[in-house]
């Protein structure tokens, strides 16, 4: 019984991470797998996210503002209202144009919020980061293996609460319309649908989604810095949604779930296999094994492991259906 | 003031030379190759391992420097090595991974492919040398005063920085020579005009795509061993130009090699007039500024085509 103590707390800190890298992809999802919007600016927005809930719920702090001191649900609210109202000056500026004008930029509003949290100590505590971020309920339970039980928990509806929110967006005439421009621009303009609002729509939405996700982290680990939020974030959840199928919700989830086991269990081997002074190279290695990964899905599996269910019936989706079972 | 703006400068001839490869993958390959910025790192590493090389192969220790630069002619020989080295590594790369997406699959799938590419290059580079920064040579360069200081806060410049300015001038002079006068260089550009027609007139697509490879990958290279000249050389070299090379290319016009040039040296310049408006910190996000200007004022460009 007591061995099984440490494998249990390791597979909840686990699954908790997997869980808020779902949600993540499930934002990403909708923008990239429904509407075919490329967004290169994954980690920015989580970031903003992040930053904004725990801002709202932590403790005064010396030298950068906080102390507002509301519950965490109310910053999870405020997580995604912040990543909304960027996602939505992001969109006005780019979706108008051509799609990899808007890769272009969401990578630029990435660069640009890193050196934010990075330089505004005023705001993000710089490059310390921000520390004693509220965790919700530790009061009750503690920072033992029963709050991160009760936290995977609290992730699990969450993650839940989006997926059915997403699956009913998606399978709405809303979400016939984002497919039938992410297929075809001009025949859905010429039906009178106004792509850019729709775009607009599905890209800040997603947004939102990425910063709860950010939210979610930040009260796990209770502190976060400038590095949570590098490029290496919006790569791990890009394949994370390769991996596990675009266009498919229950395939971002799983896809979720797969990278991060691999990058958990190589990164677990690397350690093992590399001496201690060489492990920042093994942490390259790391990177690079993921990238071949998410080059071979797209060569060979591009519609990933699940991938997307086209021609759900007709008359199905009206009655407001979830589609297919199974 | 002067001296803002002859940094700008020299900035903006790396960010020119890198910008015109994006420019040209963007118009003849037709997507935004985030993968660009990783051969300007692997250009300036190939570099100082080829230094290396040369060096221990002349056999008469340390490089002896020429005249007033710090660095001799090693670096020369192993600047042309790399550029040939960093264009073997754009085919190989495009042969492995765009080839096979260009063969099925949408324009945009292969900027997610490309944005892989960059993370893999980039740790395999860093896998490879470490992540400590370096430099081709140790001398130190007594700047050359062209400007008193009692005119507009006076200019200093080192040898090697002259020698970047002028090399790049050279660079796009014989690139506008080679596109302007020779079959390849007129089957480019038909090409990044209108694909479907050029291959109708008999123009072989695949050797202009190896071109437009070959081409930007050996100014990348040159970009590189420049920046790694007049800063340093590590690992993030070519990710943190990338947000520039873009803006610069996106401000010229897509597919326009002279909107490039001139996109890159405003952006270098912008870059440098920044400092003393928003701190040294912000500096990186100058670029942003510009792209999203451009974006909303004239989103075809300075020198672009309106589609």
């Amino acid at each position: 019984m007591a061995d099984l103590i440490p494998i249990l707390s390791y597979v909840t800190f686990f699954l908790c991470f997997a869980v808020i890298f779902a949600v993540m992809a499930l934002g990403l999802n909708l923008q990239w797998g429904f509407t075919g919007l490329f967004n290169v600016g994954v980690a920015g927005f989580v970031a903003v996210g992040a930053y904004t809930s725990a801002i709202l719920t932590a403790p005064p702090y010396p030298d950068s503002l906080g102390g507002f001191g509301l519950p965490v649900a109310a910053g999870w609210v405020g997580a995604m209202i912040m990543s909304g109202l960027v996602a939505l000056v992001v969109g006005v500026a780019a979706l108008r144009l051509r799609h990899d004008y808007l890769a272009i930029t969401t990578f630029g509003v990435a660069v640009t919020l890193q050196l934010v949290a990075l330089n505004a100590r005023w705001l993000t505590g710089g490059p310390f980061g921000l520390q004693f971020i509220p965790k919700p309920f530790q009061d009750l339970l503690g920072t033992g293996l029963a709050w991160n039980m009760a936290y995977l928990a609290m992730s699990l509806a969450v993650l839940g609460l989006v997926y059915v929110a997403l699956e009913r967006l998606v399978k709405s005439p809303f979400g016939r319309v984002l497919r039938a421009i992410r297929e075809d621009e001009t025949a859905a303009e010429a039906l009178g649908k106004r792509a850019f609002s729709f775009r607009l729509q599905s890209f800040v939405i997603g947004c939102m989604v990425m910063g709860l996700g950010g939210a979610l982290y930040a009260h796990f680990v209770g502190y976060i810095a400038p590095e949570d939020f590098l490029p290496i974030l919006t790569f791990q959840i890009w394949t994370m949604l390769i991996v596990g199928g675009s266009g498919n919700n229950r395939g971002a989830i799983a896809g979720a779930l797969a990278v991060w086991l691999l990058w958990s269990l190589s990164g677990t081997v690397l350690r093992q296999i590399i001496p201690q002074s060489e492990q920042a190279r093994g942490a390259a290695l790391q990177i690079v094994l993921i990238g071949v990964i998410l080059a071979a899905m797209l060569i060979w599996r591009p519609r990933g492991l699940v991938g997307e269910v086209i021609g759900t019936p007709a008359g199905k989706d009206e009655k407001g259906n979830t589609g297919k079972k199974a | 003031m002067l001296q803002l703006i002859a940094d700008g400068l020299i900035v903006g001839s790396v960010i020119s030379l890198g910008a015109i490869g994006v420019t040209m993958t963007y118009s003849i390959l037709r997507f935004a190759n985030f993968a660009h910025g990783e051969l300007l790192t692997w250009g300036a590493y190939l570099a100082l391992t080829f230094l290396g090389f040369f060096v221990a192969l002349g056999g008469a220790g340390p490089m002896q420097p020429i005249g007033p630069f710090s660095f001799g002619w090693p670096l020369l020989a192993a600047l042309a090595a790399a550029a040939l080295m960093t264009a073997l590594l754009a085919l190989l790369v495009d042969w492995l991974l765009f080839e096979r997406l260009r063969a099925h699959g949408t324009a945009i799938v292969l900027v997610i492919a490309s944005f892989g590419a960059a993370l893999a290059m980039r740790n395999l580079l860093q896998f490879i040398y470490g992540t400590l920064p370096d430099y081709y040579s140790r001398e130190i360069q007594i700047a050359i005063r062209l400007v008193p200081r009692d005119v507009m806060g006076g200019m200093r410049i080192t040898p090697d920085q002259l020698f970047v300015l002028a090399l790049t001038a050279v660079t796009v002079v014989l690139l506008h020579l080679f596109l302007t006068y020779t079959t390849l260089g007129k089957a480019m550009r038909a090409t990044a005009h209108n694909p479907a027609l050029a291959r109708l007139t008999g123009i072989d697509v695949r050797a202009v795509i190896r071109a437009a490879w070959i081409i930007g990958a050996v100014l990348a290279a040159i970009a590189g061993v420049f920046s790694g000249l007049t800063v340093q050389i590590r690992p993030g070299l070519g990710f943190d130009l990338l947000l520039p090379l873009f803006a610069a290319a996106i401000l010229g016009g897509i597919g326009s090699v002279y909107g490039a040039v001139a996109g890159g040296l405003i952006v270098g310049l912008a870059e440098s007039l920044s400092v003393p408006l928003f701190g040294a910190e912000y500096r990186a996000a100058t670029a942003f500024l510009v792209l999203i200007a451009i974006l909303l004022v004239r989103p075809t460009g300075l020198f672009g085509e309106r589609s």
